[in-house]
């Protein structure tokens, strides 16, 4: 019988030996993995939904806000320039908390402390229009997070948060985007997890959503407890995902299904 | 009751040989006897239904093919990433089905396969799932009772 040997199999491998990184090579993208018709819709700007955020996003940049009544263009001057490759930089130190913080946190701070308005809650539609607006600055450019000497730390903890099992499914990020990526889970792609259009629009959502969105969603995936919108870990997490995928090319806002 | 009585007693017996789920939530789930690679004795007294096992190995909610492919025509949607169904029943035993089930890790620490009965040892469960199994013992007893049927 075919499973009798699986015992002594288990005896040998006490410890789950460590996945194997994806070699720079043979990183792609989520959009590679998909059907022409999506790619198409990301192609295209009159067809990527995405897009209708990002006018939003242009819209808000311009506008006057807080008790400082000053726009983001105000201090920004041209944002084909001033913003060109800073999403690609993201998530980056914050000097202020000693921590990393995400783009979406970034554009938070800025609000409260240069604009002195409120912060906008996590996937709001303000907050990611202006993502979406800030990132599209960083299209083509080529991921390039993590390199401060500072973020090392906290790599580190992102990289241990994605090989670490959890959850009742007792999985880890790793066991489907690293040791899985050319499978299907249920008839759709799996993938290897870079993060190289956010915030995307997914047909799935009907909507655009964070990258903390789908990170939350991957963990709920597995039924464990989903870090909060703005939690150290998923920052962490982002950060990991972004060092994992240096080089790579940014496409926000991307389309996904 | 005897039988009851008899797998309570076999479990005390068998001690430090068996790592079975320990913990405060794992008082709900029903003892099992490890024997070799198997657990040839079944988690209920009620014997599994095949006909459930099938409709429950195709839901969605029991994930058994996010992963696996099977004798399935109907369904659309099954994943690549395990073994086919099809012939499990030729390839293992009922008992071995059902500790490939109840706890899959035991055969292969590192496989990507969850264990359905267990509770204990797990990290950072979501608070709707926290202290159950993913399936119960009936489930993994209909579950094993249509596995045995696929033959080759
Ligand atoms: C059981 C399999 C599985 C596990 C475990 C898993 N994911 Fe995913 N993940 C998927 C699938 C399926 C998708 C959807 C395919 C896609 O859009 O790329 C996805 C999508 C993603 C994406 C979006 C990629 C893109 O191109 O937009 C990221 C990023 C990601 N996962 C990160 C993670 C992280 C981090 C973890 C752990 C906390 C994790 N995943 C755990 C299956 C999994
Ligand atoms: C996350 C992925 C995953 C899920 C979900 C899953 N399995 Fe598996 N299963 C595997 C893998 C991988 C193997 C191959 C052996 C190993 O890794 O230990 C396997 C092996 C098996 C085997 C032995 C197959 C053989 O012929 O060697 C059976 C039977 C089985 N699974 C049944 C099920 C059933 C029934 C369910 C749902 C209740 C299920 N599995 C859910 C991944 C999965």
């Amino acid at each position: 019988m075919r499973f009798a040997g699986a015992i002594a199999i288990a005896l040998l491998i006490a410890v789950p030996a460590f996945a194997a990184e994806i070699p720079p090579a043979d990183r792609r993208s989520g959009y590679d993995f998909m059907k022409p018709d999506t790619k198409a819709m990301q192609d295209e700007d009159t067809a990527n939904a995405g897009m209708l955020w990002v006018l939003d996003g242009e819209a808000l940049w311009k506008r006057k806000a807080g008790a400082a009544d000053k726009a983001c263009a105000d201090c920004h001057d041209d944002v084909s320039t001033s913003m060109k490759g800073v999403a690609a930089r993201y998530p980056a130190f914050d000097k202020a908390t000693g921590r990393p913080i995400d783009l979406e946190q970034r554009i938070n701070a800025c609000r409260s402390n240069r604009q002195q308005a409120t912060p906008l809650p996590f996937e709001s539609r303000e907050l990611l229009a202006l993502t979406a607006f800030v990132a599209r600055q960083s299209r083509g450019e080529k991921i390039e997070s993590s390199t401060d000497p500072q973020l090392a730390p906290f790599i580190e903890k992102g990289r241990q948060l994605y090989v670490q099992r959890q959850g009742q499914l007792m999985l880890g990020c790793t066991s489907c985007h690293d040791e899985n990526w050319d499978k299907k889970l249920a008839g759709s792609a799996i993938t290897q997890g870079h993060p190289t259009g956010y915030p995307l629009y997914r047909l799935e959502w009907q909507s655009l959503g964070s990258l903390q969105r789908r990170l939350r969603a991957c963990i709920t995936g597995i039924r464990a407890q989903p870090y909060d919108y703005g939690a150290p870990e998923l920052v962490e997490l982002e950060l990991y995902l972004m060092s994992r995928a240096r080089g790579m090319k940014m496409e926000a806002p991307a389309v996904r299904p | 009751m005897a039988r009851d009585v008899f797998r309570i007693s076999a479990l005390f017996l068998a001690g430090a040989l068996l790592a079975l789920p320990g913990g405060a939530g794992a008082q709900a789930l029903s003892p099992y006897t490890v024997v070799g690679d198997a657990i040839p004795e079944p988690l209920t007294r009620v014997r599994g239904d095949a006909a459930r096992g099938r409709a429950l190995v195709v839901e969605r909610s029991s994930t058994c093919i996010l992963c696996h492919s099977g004798p399935f025509p109907e369904q659309k949607f099954q994943g690549d990433l395990a073994p086919d169904l099809a012939g499990s029943g030729s390839r293992g035993s009922e008992g071995q089905l059902r500790l490939r089930l109840v706890d899959a890790s035991r055969l292969n620490a590192a496989t990507i396969m969850p264990s359905y009965y267990r509770v204990a040892g797990l990290a950072r469960v979501g608070t709707p799932w926290r202290g159950k199994p993913i399936l119960s013992a009936e489930q993994i007893e209909d579950i094993v009772a249509y596995l045995v049927t696929l033959r080759q």
